[in-house]
């Protein structure tokens, strides 16, 4: 008997889910407020602390000050590049923002054969240019130029270290510039600051392999720090987290933020983290989307740079007594020399 | 497991038995079909159920309605949960309405988007039916194959090098022939483990965790150093493959279907024909059921484990080929979202059966398809799929939960299960 009714009540049940999924579909929300604009993340997620996130904040930051509407998908593997842009397509997306090099190869492919489709591409650059394409990519250097030599001045081990996710250009970009920072330091006050993890001459150096797992940036910053140094860039998105970690625990370090401005994005270490050193992918998404609502979007490269303000380096915040009114002054001026290329990096 | 030889003098007589054995009884069948089919059926509607009031508990806008009044809140709940699922199914199998307006509409572009979401889940449910394959025909064998992600990997790298570094080769020689080195290398990667369990009784669950793990290192290297991209540099990704070695998509864009799906059937019927219908499968089933029976029945127990672990290891090794020549045309980091520790769970869903392990397939692809659609339309994360997988698959596994929740009887007899005989099962 009872097998009866719950065998009636299971049929009721998969009947009503069937008819409310085939229902005609409830009014999508057609209300046209603002562009469309939608990003997929790389395997990374959108809460990645680092280029995902980063970009995304550039949509919701849009969304607040340009009345857009934002949205965005998770990838969780390669495959579901090519997916993910069709669905958006699918969904009338004005912008399509992809975020990072390993979803270059389908963002060009989807782009070419939707024409009329806008897209823009985090850390990519086409040659040739793609004409609905825009490549946002970064001098990150110039920034990290800047945190290198306030290292260099701020250090009292003489000793600066750095890490990095994975040896691809745009993590040792960072590191490369860091070390420069240190060397024109040393070169201008014959001081002898050496740094930890990176070979400006073979590429060579410190890596955790993992974008991911915080232990590792634990367990690096800790070796670097018994090796003498007192300053550490992690250049590894969320890895990074783990140094601060252990760098608060040791108490006689800083740390050096990167991509965002770590004292706003993580306040607990905020009186650990000497300055960012940030990719402003925000800004650059910002300027994209602004473009397309202007009507000035064209196909090619956005680079952000010191001069565009598409990479910098964050306020001193907390740790403002370090800097002596000399050396901020010192900063400001490289700052000049770079952007009117006095300073070339290589 | 009913036929499992139970006497070593009679071993023999229960083998020949078996194999002059005309068919499977399908009296019993018949009479059991509700029993098979209802477990999973409910399994699934519970895991909606509980999926719903997931959805409905994390959306921040049912808590602001139930502040206003409780009727509110619940019609805001349903709301909610209406519009995610119809988001999934409409994303998976596709919308009624628009599939009649596009065909209406005669316009090419817009019937390829509107019949996308059904082929599209077939396209997601490829890899899983192939990695389905290897863990359950580990299963009979007697072999907890574990690494089946792993062994994944090195399918795909195999299959990639073969497919870009190799030009020249006309399509009908190239494509297969990049598919059988994705077989190969799963196959030696499956071997190694199979050899160590034979030879020194390491156990594979071990085994194969820790090939994993070389695996994924090993492809990463490969990626950022020997097969890295000219240009890339350094940055994990191989060069494209060349046109030939591609497994063909049978439309345009959007439509990503192709071939490889009808592979993975054919692959399928080759698996359930060598399981029952061969000597060399009904050896595989004999050990795995019983190795000490099947020792006594002077079967070589060892070199079933090889064949075992070799052949699972050439269709996880397939599931990896599958991807690279049919969907990503290069292999980069990030190659799999965990087609091989999924397909444990497809495996144990499908009852370790071929057609089972592609029923499983295409509900775990559809899950995974339209759970970006859900996604997109009403930002709900995509782990939310996973927790209904992991649901679904609970209440499968432990079929006591559901017969209880929906107070089904136990059947007469016993379903011909296959499981794992346990840590150092195969010892003997």
């Amino acid at each position: 008997m009872s097998k009866k009714i719950l065998f009636i009540f299971t049929i009721l049940m998969i009947g009503s889910l069937l008819l409310a999924a085939c229902a005609p579909a409830a009014e999508e929300p057609t209300a046209e407020e603002g562009i469309l604009v939608c990003q997929i993340t790389d395997t990374g997620g959108i809460d990645d602390k680092s280029f995902n996130a980063t970009a995304w904040k550039g949509i919701t930051d849009a969304e607040e000050a340009l009345g857009i509407r934002g949205t965005f998908i998770e990838s969780q593997e390669v495959a579901d590049y090519e997916r993910n842009i069709n669905a958006f397509i699918e969904e009338g997306c004005d912008l399509i923002i992809t975020v990072g090099f390993l979803i270059g190869d389908a963002t060009a492919a989807a782009a070419e054969a939707n024409p009329e489709q806008l897209f823009s591409i985090v850390d990519f650059a086409y040659d040739p240019s793609i004409p609905n394409v825009v490549g946002q990519v970064f001098e990150t250097d110039e920034a990290a130029f800047l945190a290198g030599y306030a290292s260099a001045a701020v250090t009292q081990t003489g000793k600066v270290g750095t890490f990095g996710g994975l040896p691809i250009p745009t993590v040792t970009i960072f590191m490369k510039g860091f070390v420069e920072g240190v060397n024109y330091y040393n070169e201008i006050k014959g001081t002898n600051v050496e740094v930890l993890g990176y070979n400006i001459e073979d590429g060579t150096g410190l890596f955790s392999m993992d974008f991911s797992d915080q232990q590792k940036g634990r367990e690096l910053a800790i070796s670097l720090m018994d090796e003498g140094a007192d300053i550490i860039l992690p250049v590894a998105g969320p890895v990074g987290l783990g140094a601060a970690a252990a760098i608060q625990e040791r108490g006689n370090a800083y740390v050096l933020g990167v991509d965002s401005d770590w004292v706003l994005t993580s306040p607990e270490y905020s009186n650990i983290t000497l300055t960012s050193v940030m990719k402003k992918m925000d800004a650059t998404t910002f300027s994209v989307i602004e473009s397309v609502i202007d009507g000035t979007f064209t196909g090619g490269v956005e680079v952000g740079t010191l001069e565009n303000q598409g990479v910098d380096i964050a306020p001193w915040h907390e740790l403002s007594n370090l800097i002596s009114a000399e050396l901020q002054a010192e900063i400001d001026q490289l700052r000049e020399d770079i952007i009117a290329g006095r300073i070339v990096l290589q | 497991m009913k036929r499992e030889p139970q006497k070593n003098e009679k071993a023999g007589d229960v083998l020949l038995q078996e194999i002059n054995e005309p068919h499977e009884d399908q009296t019993t069948h018949k009479r059991s079909v509700w029993n098979v089919v209802a477990i999973p059926l409910l399994a699934i509607l519970t895991g909606l159920i509980i999926g719903a009031i997931l959805i409905a508990a994390t959306s921040t806008t049912v808590y602001a309605a139930f502040n206003e009044s409780f009727g509110q809140g619940l019609v805001t709940a349903w709301n909610e949960v209406i519009t995610a699922y119809q988001a999934l199914f409409t994303g998976s199998i596709g919308d009624p309405a628009r599939i009649i307006s596009a065909l209406r509409s005669g316009d090419e572009r817009a019937i390829r988007s509107a019949f996308n979401p059904f082929l599209e889940s077939l396209v997601q449910a490829t890899p899983y039916i192939f990695a389905g394959l290897a863990v359950a025909l580990g299963f009979r064998s007697g072999l907890f194959n574990i690494g089946v992600e792993g062994q994944l990997f090195i399918g795909a790298a195999c299959a990639t090098y073969v497919g870009y570094a190799i030009t020249g080769l006309p399509t009908i020689i190239h494509m297969p022939l990049a598919f059988l080195a994705g077989a190969l290398g799963g196959a030696v990667w499956g071997f190694i483990p199979g050899l160590l369990k034979a030879t020194t009784g390491g156990h594979e669950v071990i085994n194969t965790i820790m090939m994993n793990w070389i695996a994924f290192r090993l492809t990463e290297w490969l990626l950022s150093g020997p097969m890295n991209r000219p240009g890339a540099g350094g940055m994990p990704i191989s060069p494209l493959i060349e046109e030939s070695a591609q497994i063909p998509q049978f439309f345009q864009t959007p439509i990503r279907f192709h071939l490889g799906f009808f592979i993975a059937l054919g692959i399928a019927w080759l698996v359930w024909w060598l399981l029952f219908k061969t000597k060399w499968g009904l050896n595989l089933r004999t050990v795995g059921a019983n190795p000490r029976a099947a020792k006594y029945a002077g079967l070589n127990v060892a070199k079933n484990y090889i064949i075992g672990m070799a052949l699972s290891g050439a269709l996880a090794g397939m599931a990896g080929g599958v991807q690279i020549l049919a969907v990503n045309r290069s292999m980069a980091l990030g190659l799999s979202s965990g087609y091989g520790f999924d397909s444990i769970a497809l495996a144990l869903i499908g009852n370790n059966h071929p057609l089972g392990v592609i029923l499983a397939s295409i509900l775990f692809g559809t899950l995974r398809n339209g759970a970006t659609r859900m996604m997109v339309v009403s930002r709900i994360p995509i782990d939310i799929v996973d927790v209904l997988q992991a649901i679904i698959l609970m209440f499968v596994a432990a079929p006591a939960i559901i017969r209880t929740i929906y107070r089904l009887r136990k059947p007469k007899h016993e379903e011909e299960t296959v499981f794992v005989s346990g840590w150092g099962g195969g010892q003997s």
